[in-house]
């Protein structure tokens, strides 16, 4: 096949966005959650929810640092061996325990951060995680990172689907806008 | 013809992404042709309420702001 027979997608801008059919159904949003931090974790969950509430079908898919925040926030130590429970002990797990990429000061930062919040009334993580259970979000951990971190089904939340691999996140992410924080 | 607001939303105080969220939770529950208003401080729901409509095919009939007070008037689309 040679490369003049690819057939591009179409795109109309001869048309303003308001008047275009837009069909909900379709169209779907899907996130790569990779990073654990609250300053990205948090526009994470903001987009997701907005975006279902926009009725998108929404899909966020947590691998590497970013399963840590989907670990109940009473669970403290998990992982089997030794450098599993090392990593939870220096990364503690739970939406609640969230660190800043910069200016964490040791955990004043988020405080501070959680603080702002508050008065500004702006949901939380942990709110916005609940509303997105209850908004339909697909919220899928990634199975292999789940092993490599000794993350079990049991130390995640509820409300979860089924962990899934890479090829699934991408059979979702085929024609969907995709997103990776 | 009259116009009736099937459900009112006070919105106010509230911060992004809350107001949209709220308000699409609502819209769910009214039946076509029905109407919601909302009022709301943010800046931002202004953008947020207009690209909502647009979206999702819930015309915008009515938009506007007093006192810092921003108020909108969704109606539900027919299916």
């Amino acid at each position: 096949m040679s490369v003049n027979t690819i057939e591009k997608p179409v795109i109309d801008r001869s048309t303003p966005l308001a008047a275009q059919k837009t069909p909900e159904t379709t169209e779907r949003l899907v996130i790569f959650a990779w990073s654990g931090e609250l300053d990205k974790v948090w526009p994470t969950l903001i987009l997701a929810t907005t975006g279902a509430a926009m009725g998108k079908e929404t899909t966020v898919f947590f691998t590497f640092w970013g399963l840590f925040p989907l670990v109940k926030n009473e669970v403290r130590l998990t992982g089997e061996n030794w450098m599993q429970k090392m990593l939870s002990a220096m990364n503690r797990g739970g939406d609640e325990h969230l660190k800043l990429s910069k200016m964490n000061f040791a955990g004043a930062g988020p405080a501070m951060m959680n603080h702002l919040a508050g008065e500004h009334h702006v949901a939380s993580p942990h709110e916005l995680l609940e509303m997105a259970k209850e908004l339909g979000v697909h919220l899928i951990p990634c199975q292999m990172t789940m092993d490599l971190l000794g993350l079990k089904r049991e130390d995640l939340i509820d409300g979860l689907e089924e962990p899934a691999g890479a090829t699934k996140a991408l059979a979702d992410a085929q024609g969907a806008i995709t997103l990776f924080i | 013809m009259s116009i009736t607001i099937a459900t009112s939303l006070d919105l106010k105080g509230l911060s992004c992404p809350l107001p949209i969220i709220k308000t699409a939770k609502a819209m769910k529950g009214l039946a076509p042709g029905e109407l919601l208003e909302a009022f709301a401080t943010d800046p931002g729901s202004v953008s947020d309420f207009k690209a909502w409509a647009q979206t999702t095919g819930n015309p915008l009939v009515e938009s506007g702001e007093e006192g810092g007070v921003f108020h909108f008037v969704l109606k539900k689309k027919e299916m």
